[in-house]
Formats: structure tokens, C-alpha cells, sequence
């Protein structure tokens, strides 16, 4: 009869402590190559609109003549596709994500240009 | 004739990682019959293929399951270059041929969990878990993410691990390898889990073949059938056997598992060891056009891609048969005449993942 | 890996070389079905590695024998091609009669759409 073959493993982990990260107050490291969320340098964007045509969800979407870049970020399922084909090579990749929230988030980015008249932000 | 009843194994069960619905049919509390219900994950992704082109639609084979994501991805991937006569790197085969046997690993090790949990060995299911944490950390430094990696791609992978992550990996491996073998055998010799597992669920050996039953269901009862004997990918050029076991019943699949677990680990050992160097990609342009069956070996067994392309960028049709569709009726047969408690451990030795079944 | 051969046949002729399949020892693997020109169904079968594909074109107003019973558990795959495709396979044991996948649209990949 051998029921006893996991008390090695329990007296171990009784003396070890919980394997577990306390969460919220203790948060987890990322590493570097973690898909958190997608970021813009918005100045070098030129509003080709390359990667709103090749998001599988549709999440981004880009205005020349406001020259506006938002992204859904709800939609966006982080998979990396519009940073490999901007031509400009604005979008990244960052390792922290998304604060979780209520409703749909847009964020939305604004190039200033001197030329003509947006000011809105 | 006893009294007769119907049951419904609902949907939700705390035993059942995904919802399929079955009406058992008892007769004072031997089941009789079962009659099969399923639908409840049906999203459509095969009327998808109109609307996202080839290469979009990498992203969402993938999405196909969250246990099997990777094996989706490449299956898919594997098709199109097929037709479109592209050829993969070698390095490229090879990576993606480790995060291939990672998955299997991953995946066993969560079925390992899932079955000590439905006989109520939880202490057992945490340690099985533990263990594959271990993995997922693997898997979120290398590609980014845990479970979804988005790291194959149409000619290649997308992302290369550099030599040092494989030396760490390896070194990772070796040390989950010895509690590994702590944990499974408490699942080998441990008298409860025989007591449970021993002797229920029967497949013969003719039953299994004349039943269609593909993966560890048809090893565990004799049938040598391993995919990855035909040499796609990088398992050409790596050393192994199938492995097979006469029981037949839910214990001999569990040891077929399990010595795959270690089989895994061994053939990652291999490809650290002798990948070569070079491109991990090539660019892929133009559009497919023709037809294609590729088959691979995802954890629960054989899987069946089907592709159909007409030269333009949509294709005209994706099909995926999963394993766990081909072992349906094998679950259905093995539930004849077994008593009510065992019920759970059935549908759970088949390794069910229903997200794939009716994508 | 080794070579898969297509082999395309009028539905008349489909339990005939069924049974010889059989016959022969081989396992079925799928049954695929496209909706391009037609409904295109594609009988997969497989002996020793080797993939034997039975192709046969139709529409959804013929009637086609089912293969279950040579072929037991094909009866999944039969029922799911009749619920979403609409073709009309008869003699499926057991049959569900569009009760397998609950969805509310009739034929989705059908013709009607």
C-alpha cells in the first residue's frame, strides 16, 4: 500500500513558503520581449496607413488630414503585425500593459505640424 | 430493466476545461448510452478565411486554442508554403521544432494537473501546475507572450532566441526533469490513483483502429502511430520512437503521457544541440494558389490542415480536423456500460479541447 | 513525407470504392467538404502514412448515401457537413438532424448566403 508518496513533496513546500506572487501589491517582472502594448512615436509617423490595413481586429486608425493615430486598445491583440510593416519603423513593441478599465479605450496621438491650423491635442 | 435516467453533463463541470454537453442515459447508476452535445465555442473561424487575407489569418490559426496555440500557427504555416513551394531555413525549422516539443510539454503537464484534480487529488494538481509555470516562463522570454506567441510566420519564424537563452534553457529543463520525475511517481505507484484509473475505459486494440482513435488514445492501446516518424520539420534529423503501451486503459495512457513528457524533453535537448546558425526567415511574395493536406502531432494526436487557395490574397478554405473530434467516438464507446463516478476520468483521459474541436 | 494522391469519382460510384478501401485496411481520417462551384467533398483516408484522397462534386439537391456503415464513426463528420453545408446525406447513424452545433442560422457556409 503505498499511499505516503507525496509527503516528501508536502513537507517540503510546508517549509518552503508560497510559490505564489501577491498580487496586487507585489507585481510581476516582465521581461524584455513581453507584448504589453503597442507605442508610437508620433512624429516620425507619415500616415501611410500600412498598419491600419494589416491589423487582423482593426484596432488602429489613422487620419492624414488631421494626422491622428488611435488605436483601440481593447481590440488590439498585441500581436506585433503593424510594428513589423510601418515603413517608418515608428511603432513598438513596450513590455507593460494596459491598465485594466471600464469601457473602451481609445488613445489617440496628434502630430503637431506648423503648416497648417490643427490645435487640438 | 432497470429504472432509467438522464442526466446531462452540463456544460459546466469543474472537471471540464472547456463546455461540451453530454446526456448520459443511466440505469441505476451504470451509463447506458451518451449522446453528445456540441457548439458552445463555435466562432466561425473557418468563414473567417473570406474576410482576413493568408497572412492575417496566421494570427488567428493561432487563436484556434490556447492550449495547442503554437502547433495551430505552424500547421497553418506549414500549408501555405507548402503550396506556395517555399522553403524554411534551417535554423528556423529548428526553433520552431523546440517551441513545438515546449508546447507538448506544457500541455501534459496541464492534462497531468486536470486529471489529479478530477479525482480529487488536489495537492497533486497544484505541484503539476507548479512545474509548468516553469514553462510559461520559458515561453513569455523568448516570444512575449505565455500562452498566444505569435512567433511563426508564413517562410520562418519571426523572433530568434540567442545561444545563451538555450544554454539557460537547457539548464532550466534539467533541473524541472528531476522534480518531474518526484511528481509522476506519485502518479505511476501511488495505490489511489491505480485504484481509479486502473482498468476503466477499456480500448482493444481493434476497437481502437476500427474507431478512428489517433494520439496517445491509439498508442496506449498498441496502435504504433506517430507523425513525427515522417520527418516534418526538424524531426528528421533528431532520434526517437513512438511509444506505445498494451494496457489500453486510462493508467496505460497516463504512462504513455508521461513517458512523453520525458521523450519531449530529451528531443529538446537534442535541438540545442545541434542547431545551426544562419537565417531564421525568408520573404515570402506573391500569393498561393493551389491545394494542400498537411498533418502534424499536436499533444492529443493527429491533426489534419486542409488548404485551398485560388491566387488571390483569400483563401478559398481552411480546414482544420482536430484530434480530439477524430476521438469523439471513442469516448462515446468507452462510456458503455462504465459506473457514474467514473465519468469524469473518461472524458478527461481523452485530453478533450473543445476550442479546437468546433472552432 | 510521403506522396498524397487525389482521386476524383461520381457520387454513384461512392460505396463501391468505399469498400474497397476498406477492404484494403485503411482508416479514415476526415471528410472535408468546399463550397466553391459546387460542393466539392473530399474523402481522406490513410494506410501506413500514406494519404488517399476520394473527391466527388455535387450540389446540395442530390442525395448522397452516408458512409456509416462502413465507416461507424463517421457519422460526426457526415452530421456536421449536412447541419453547415447543407447537403443532403441520408441514412446517417445516428442521425441529429441539425441538432449537433445549436447555431440559429441555417447552413452558414451554404449556398444560400
Amino acid at each position: 500500500m503505498s499511499v505516503f508518496k507525496m509527503s516528501k513533496t508536502l513537507l517540503k513546500n510546508i517549509f518552503h513558503g508560497p510559490y505564489t506572487v501577491p498580487y496586487p501589491v507585489k507585481k510581476k517582472e516582465t521581461y524584455d520581449r513581453t507584448r504589453g502594448k503597442i507605442g508610437i512615436s508620433i512624429d516620425d509617423c507619415i500616415f501611410c496607413g500600412m498598419c491600419e490595413r494589416r491589423c487582423p481586429t482593426g484596432a488602429i486608425q489613422t487620419d492624414k488630414a488631421k494626422t491622428s493615430w488611435s488605436i483601440e486598445r481593447l481590440k488590439c491583440i498585441q500581436c506585433g503585425y503593424c510594428s513589423e510593416v510601418c515603413p517608418k519603423k515608428c511603432l513598438t513593441m513596450e513590455n507593460q500593459y494596459t491598465a485594466p478599465s471600464y469601457g473602451n479605450v481609445r488613445d489617440e496621438y496628434v502630430k503637431c505640424t506648423n503648416i497648417q491650423s490643427p490645435g487640438e491635442s | 430493466m432497470g429504472n432509467r435516467t438522464i442526466v446531462p453533463f452540463g456544460p459546466q463541470h469543474p472537471v471540464l476545461p472547456e463546455p461540451i454537453h453530454l446526456d448520459l442515459v443511466l440505469e441505476d447508476e451504470t451509463v447506458v448510452e451518451a449522446i453528445p452535445r456540441i457548439g458552445y465555442i463555435h466562432r466561425g473561424l473557418e468563414k473567417l478565411v473570406e474576410k482576413r487575407d493568408y497572412q492575417q489569418y496566421c494570427y488567428v490559426a493561432e487563436r484556434i486554442c490556447g492550449i495547442c496555440s503554437f502547433m495551430h500557427g505552424m500547421g497553418y504555416c506549414m500549408s501555405i508554403e507548402r503550396i506556395m513551394d517555399v522553403e524554411v531555413p534551417e535554423r528556423g525549422e529548428f526553433l520552431r521544432t523546440i517551441w513545438a516539443e515546449l508546447s507538448r510539454l506544457h500541455s501534459h503537464l496541464l492534462w497531468l494537473g486536470l486529471l489529479a484534480d478530477a479525482f480529487g487529488f488536489e495537492s497533486l494538481f497544484m505541484q503539476s501546475w507548479k512545474l509548468r509555470e516553469q514553462v510559461l516562463d520559458i515561453f513569455e522570454e523568448t516570444t512575449g507572450g505565455r500562452v498566444i506567441f505569435s512567433v511563426c510566420d508564413i517562410g520562418g519564424v519571426r523572433k530568434d532566441i540567442s545561444s545563451e537563452m538555450l544554454m539557460k534553457i537547457k539548464t532550466v529543463l534539467t533541473e524541472m526533469e528531476k522534480e518531474l520525475k518526484e511528481t509522476t511517481s506519485v502518479f505511476i505507484n501511488d495505490t489511489t490513483v491505480k485504484l481509479r484509473t486502473k482498468g476503466v475505459g477499456v480500448l482493444t486494440k481493434q476497437m481502437a483502429f476500427d474507431l478512428g482513435a489517433v494520439g496517445p488514445m491509439a498508442r496506449a492501446s498498441g496502435i504504433e502511430m506517430d507523425m513525427r516518424t515522417q520527418g516534418y520539420s526538424a524531426y528528421g534529423k533528431l532520434d526517437f520512437k513512438p511509444i506505445t503501451n498494451d494496457g489500453g486503459d486510462c493508467y496505460a495512457r497516463t504512462r504513455v503521457r508521461i513517458k512523453e513528457m520525458f521523450q519531449s524533453i530529451n528531443l529538446i535537448r537534442q535541438c540545442i544541440d545541434i542547431i545551426p546558425g544562419g537565417e531564421i526567415n525568408v520573404k515570402v511574395k506573391g500569393t498561393p494558389n493551389g491545394e494542400q493536406f498537411i498533418r502534424l502531432e499536436q499533444p492529443r494526436g493527429e491533426v489534419v490542415y486542409y488548404t485551398k487557395a485560388n491566387g488571390t490574397k483569400f483563401l478559398d478554405r481552411v480546414r482544420v480536423r482536430t484530434p480530439t473530434f477524430a476521438n469523439l467516438p471513442a469516448l462515446l464507446e468507452t462510456l458503455k456500460n462504465c459506473s457514474l463516478a467514473d465519468v469524469p476520468i473518461l472524458i478527461l483521459t481523452i485530453d478533450p479541447c473543445i476550442s479546437c474541436t468546433e472552432r | 513525407m510521403k506522396e498524397q494522391i487525389l482521386k476524383e469519382i461520381s457520387p454513384n460510384d461512392l460505396l463501391t470504392e468505399i469498400m474497397k478501401i476498406k477492404n484494403d485496411g485503411y482508416r479514415m481520417v476526415a471528410i472535408t467538404c468546399t463550397n466553391k462551384n459546387g460542393m466539392e467533398l473530399t474523402y481522406s483516408f490513410d494506410k501506413d502514412y500514406e494519404l488517399l484522397n476520394i473527391r466527388l462534386t455535387t450540389d446540395t439537391e442530390t442525395e448522397l448515401p452516408s458512409i456509416s456503415i462502413l465507416y461507424p464513426y463517421s457519422f460526426l463528420y457526415e452530421n456536421e457537413i449536412k447541419e453547415l453545408f447543407g447537403v443532403k446525406i441520408t441514412g446517417i447513424m445516428p442521425d441529429f438532424n441539425d441538432n449537433l452545433y445549436k447555431i440559429p442560422v441555417k447552413t452558414p457556409f451554404g449556398v444560400n448566403e
